[in-house]
């Protein structure tokens, strides 16, 4: 019994051994990546700090004060979720259209699939130089458009009052291949049968998508948002090589004003605070809509 | 009579309705085809063009001659091919790094019972959705205090890093779809717990891996954020970057930073042509995580 016992014991304890060895490498590169910054971003965001001098003063909750004081901050945030929910409303659709068109359409429409997937093979940086000289006010692809029917010059990203919706739609036209393909993917997951079978109860292809595909879709539907709504809010790269977050303040987003305090300004102690505010304000919408979506499920 | 009638102009009404939305999905669809393929269109063309021309003439004039000098001018700079190397550096020790401890990390959250699997799992599956930014800083600290700041040496950790979660996510899926059976065969033939994971295990996930492969290295061969903080100088840049130089450098000739542009896109228009079907595959396996 009891050498029973120690013998379980002893297995026990070898498994752990090998889990931890297997284990050890990656999460010796989260815990020093991905951890400990997060905590010592809090830690820094109670200090006013250039991140370079040995000169760290702690200030309390001055820098978070300030930041429910910014007004920069908050016109970032709103524009974070001007994107979130642009993006949701014309991706999301069109991400779908796109899928079900290619799931119809077979093989034959293999042409349409690859031109469509095109921008996903481009960096966020790519885009966004592509972009920035495609909407040029000078020999830009719009304004070529406009003149071609006798109009003038089209100045989408210098004004103030459209640059962020022009951005807003090079980040569509960026990611909605990206969702086209998650819906592919979900429609890939439905079961040839389940196609068969409704085509043999005499269902129309349209009666297929809207009262069997669809339904089957939902989670990958879900889990979709979920994926963009965090996306939208994290933006960083193509916004900040396009406008650099102007004209004036007309793109700034929450990352593009925590990457300028801290990395051009060089006030490291408020960027601490700012990206606590971005992790914090994610979090919580993440946690929300994820509350609101499986809410629904169960209703 | 009439009612064979009746039902005739109905199937003819129903085929005529069933063609002109066929049309109309049509026309959207190569609506949407345009919209995607010209900007490409712009960004090649645009390449060949002299400096003034775009201009001049406005996007949709073709270029007056084949003018070569941009493409030229570009793969004859020096620094171009600096940028690449790196950036084939970067992700060739990234991707070895990342799929083996990432495999490693997998076979025991799938395989084995232990107390601290499920927060171990927890941990990794709440890391796919931090934000990058709220580590920036403290990564910023921690290179230059490796001395690692300002080197490629300090993007390949960060490549790692950032593309684990994901990684061992899905590799766990994956070995929990390998039959255990075959492990056990291996168990009688006395393979310990080590070498079954390498003789068993490893070889068996080659299809998740390379999926994986494809998916991370598209991530890393396009990152920006840490390479553009974490290095300084041109010698140590990747190629994301070199757009960055040559938008300083020329940032009023349109017609070079295309040519740029397009170079830098090429290596990715080159493995799509060639593999599209496991590019479009691995993307999907990355799109799953959700």
């Amino acid at each position: 019994m009891d050498m029973n016992k120690s013998l379980a014991g002893r297995r026990k304890r070898q498994i752990a051994t090998c889990a931890f060895v297997f284990l050890l490498p990656v999460l010796v590169f989260m815990i020093a990546y991905l951890v400990w910054p997060i905590i010592a971003t809090f830690v820094n965001s109670f200090y006013q700090w250039n991140g370079i001098s040995a000169d760290k003063k702690f200030i309390g909750f001055y820098n978070w004060n300030k930041l429910m004081h910014d007004v920069d901050f908050w016109r970032a945030f709103g524009n974070n979720i001007k994107v979130m929910v642009i993006s949701l409303v014309v991706q999301m659709p069109v991400g779908i259209l796109l899928a079900t068109f290619l799931d119809a359409g077979g093989k034959k429409f293999d042409i349409f699939k690859s031109v469509w997937f095109l921008p996903m093979l481009m960096s966020a940086v790519a885009v966004g130089y592509l972009f920035r000289y495609a909407l040029a006010t000078n020999g830009g692809l719009i304004s070529s458009i406009s003149q071609l029917f006798g109009g003038g010059p089209v100045d989408l990203l210098g004004n103030q009052a459209t640059a962020l919706y022009a951005v807003i739609g090079v980040i569509c036209w960026q990611f909605i291949p990206f969702y086209m393909v998650y819906y592919m993917a979900g429609y890939a997951s439905i079961s040839e049968d389940v196609y068969e079978a409704a085509i043999m109860d005499g269902a129309t292809h349209s009666q297929y998508i809207f009262k069997i595909a669809l339904p089957l879709l939902v989670p990958t539907i879900k889990s979709a948002i979920i994926l963009s709504l965090i996306g939208s809010l994290k933006y960083f790269d193509l916004v900040y090589v396009m406008t650099g977050g102007g004209p004036g303040t007309s793109t700034e987003l929450m990352a593009t004003y925590m990457y300028k305090n801290s990395f051009v300004t060089f006030n490291m102690g408020y960027g601490s605070a700012i990206a606590g505010g971005m992790f914090i304000l994610i979090t919580l919408i993440a946690a929300i809509a994820m509350k609101i979506l499986n809410g629904k499920e169960t209703a | 009579m009439k009612e064979k009638q009746d039902i005739e102009k109905l199937y003819a009404a129903n085929k005529r309705k069933k063609t002109v939305s066929w049309i109309i999905v049509m026309i959207l669809a190569i609506l949407w085809l345009m919209v995607t393929f010209i900007p490409f269109l712009f960004m090649v063309l645009t390449g060949f063009k002299q400096k003034l021309e775009t201009i001049m003439y406005g996007a949709f004039h073709l270029p007056e001659k084949l003018f070569l000098d941009n493409y030229i001018g570009v793969l004859t700079d020096i620094n171009f091919w600096i940028y690449f190397k790196n950036s084939v550096v970067v992700l060739v020790l990234s991707l070895i790094i990342l799929l083996f401890i990432s495999a490693c990390a997998a076979y025991p959250l799938s395989r084995f019972r232990f107390k601290l699997r499920q927060p171990i799992y927890l941990l990794i599956v709440a890391a796919m959705s931090v934000p990058i930014h709220v580590t920036m800083i403290p990564v910023f600290q921690m290179t230059i205090k490796m001395g690692l700041y300002d080197t490629i040496w300090a993007l390949i950790p960060t490549a790692v890093a950032f593309s684990t979660p994901i990684s061992v996510f899905i590799l766990t899926g994956f070995m929990e779809g390998i039959p255990r059976e075959l492990e056990e065969a291996a168990d009688i033939d006395g393979c310990g717990r080590y070498m079954r994971f390498f003789k068993v295990i490893l070889p068996l996930c080659t299809p998740g891996l390379s999926t994986l492969a494809i998916y991370n290295g598209v991530n890393i061969w396009n990152e920006f954020i840490f390479a553009f903080t974490l290095t300084q100088s041109n010698e140590n840049r990747t190629l994301p970057l070199a757009l960055w130089n040559y938008q300083g450098q020329y940032a009023s000739n349109t017609a070079m930073i295309m040519a740029c542009l397009t170079l830098s896109v090429l290596p990715m228009i080159i493995l799509f042509i060639f593999m599209q079907d496991k590019l479009v595959k691995g993307m999907m396996a990355g799109a799953v995580k959700g």
